[in-house]
């Protein structure tokens, strides 16, 4: 059986546990940094990117998530998992766990009164995705290794770089499971070549 | 085609925000102060509800330049509040951009019959309630996300943990009634009908619900935690104590890791003295913020 963990630290963690059980696959939600080695998958949700940080710096898991991903599981971020996930945020290299070649902008549609829902076309993953974006970040660029899979209104607001994936919507508040089954399926695939 | 406003947009902010700890700030200064310490938004106001309580006399919508000066010191999301019933005091918190309104009792009421239309709005908003009733009616107004009253600015939790234990015991009652019964109950309660059928199906409310209302220490926000709530509120208790940088942090570290005892023994030592705190029994009828509304 495939696991995904689903960082539990702040945020809409349980409602993504849901999504990859709706999937099929098993989620459980990791508050401890031991539990990543019982895990094939991480998702980072969404939540406030700067309580995240902190709550990530307190108890230790920036340095295991990294290596969690060298070590070719994959990750897959939504919003300020997104924001985890960059090189580059705001113009300035100061980032978080910066394994994603991404150059990101925060709250870059605006504030509260600015967050929409729209309908976007995801490359090879769904059409017709209602994505929900709540003070959403955007991808201003991406590094030759990384790949967009959407854009909104010109910005990219989905990429993939081999096995790390991530959005600046919220899959998770919608019951449309496609995103979230293409990252079990990424997790899936995943767990074959690493048990070669 | 992308549309602003939605129900599932202005709830799934309060989603975001779970799990987290919501500061009353007055300044720049102490917005940062709690940004830093891992707060999911704060609270921008003139006045913290211990300060509320002791000046008296009229509590009305902060000036909009302490929101602004806010707004602009931080990235997290900054909630104001308005009156109850106040439309424009809210149309003027939208207007300048604020992320979320607490329709708040903290405040004096402008209208003592009435809440403010809410899903009119674009901007999401936090009401109080003290019970499934006044939980459903300010969800069926609008509201994206529900708090306790308890008893703000007292440092007391005993009304927080009264109101979160009988909305909790009111959705199993409900849970536990046959359809036909149903219709009694929202009689009883004054609830929309079809909204109770929801909560019963889904054995939960539609909406966020934090804590808020005389949480003063960690282990307060950790029992709102432990009785259910989805996060909480703190509002006189981080700037009214001795070190707010170290409280606000303990605070945080205590909701996001609420059933880890020794930790929160741990986050407990030497925070100084928390802020005094007001028994129950010494407050007088209008003293009383929680029964300002219905």
């Amino acid at each position: 059986m495939t696991t995904i963990g689903v960082l539990g630290l702040q945020g809409a963690f349980r409602e993504h546990v849901r999504s990859v059980e709706a999937t099929g696959a098993k989620g459980v939600v990791v508050k401890k940094k031991e539990q990543l080695d019982e895990i094939d998958g991480l998702i980072i949700p969404g939540g406030e990117s700067t309580t995240m940080r902190r709550l990530i710096d307190k108890y230790d898991f920036l340095e295991p998530i990294r290596q969690f991903g060298k070590s070719g599981k994959p990750i897959f971020g939504t919003c300020a998992g997104l924001i985890l996930l960059a090189s580059e945020i705001d113009g300035s290299y100061d980032v978080h766990l910066g394994v994603m070649d991404i150059k990101v902008r925060r709250n870059a549609f605006g504030r509260q009164r600015d967050s929409f829902e729209a309908s976007l076309n995801i490359e090879g993953v769904a059409d017709d995705f209602n994505a929900v974006f709540i003070r959403a970040p955007y991808v201003e660029d991406v590094g030759e290794d990384a790949k967009v899979l959407a854009r909104y209104d010109g910005h990219i607001v989905a990429a993939q770089q081999g096995h790390y994936l991530a959005c600046s919507f919220h899959p998770e508040l919608t019951d449309d499971h496609r995103i979230t089954a293409h990252f079990v399926k990424m997790v899936e695939e995943s767990k074959k070549s690493l048990a070669l | 085609m992308s549309q602003t406003g939605t129900d599932r947009v202005k709830r799934g902010m309060a989603e975001m925000q779970k799990g987290g700890v919501i500061m009353d700030v007055v300044n720049a200064e102490q917005a940062k102060i709690a940004e830093e310490a891992g707060a999911v938004a704060v609270m921008a106001l003139e006045r913290v509800p211990a300060d509320i309580r002791a000046a008296g006399g009229v509590a009305r919508m902060a000036d909009p330049s302490i929101t602004e000066e806010v707004m602009n010191a931080v990235s997290i999301p900054v909630m104001a509040k308005a009156r109850i019933g106040h439309i424009t005091e809210a149309r003027v918190l939208e207007a300048m951009g604020v992320d979320y309104i607490d329709e708040s009792e903290v405040l004096t009421p402008a209208d003592e019959i009435y809440h403010i239309k809410k899903d009119e709005y674009t901007v999401p908003f936090v009401c109080g309630c003290r019970n499934i009733g006044e939980a459903a009616r300010r969800i069926r107004e609008g509201a994206s996300m529900l708090r306790t009253k308890g008893e703000p600015g007292t440092g007391n939790i005993v009304e927080a943990v009264r109101h979160m234990r009988q909305i909790n015991a009111e959705i199993r009652q409900l849970q536990n009634l046959s359809e036909d019964e149903v219709m009694v109950f929202a009689r009883d309660h004054a609830a929309p009908f079809d909204l109770l059928m929801e909560i019963r199906e889904e054995g939960r409310l539609p909406v966020v619900n934090f804590a808020a209302g005389g949480i003063a220490t960690p282990a307060d926000a950790a029992l709102m935690m432990e009785l259910g709530a989805d996060g909480v509120f703190v509002g006189s208790g981080i700037f009214k104590s001795k070190n707010p940088a170290k409280f606000a942090r303990a605070i945080v570290e205590a909701t996001t890791h609420y059933d880890d005892y020794k930790l929160i023994g741990e986050l407990s030592k030497d925070l100084g003295t928390a802020m005094k705190g007001m028994e129950m029994s010494t407050l007088t009828g209008d003293q009383r913020m929680q029964e300002r509304s219905e």
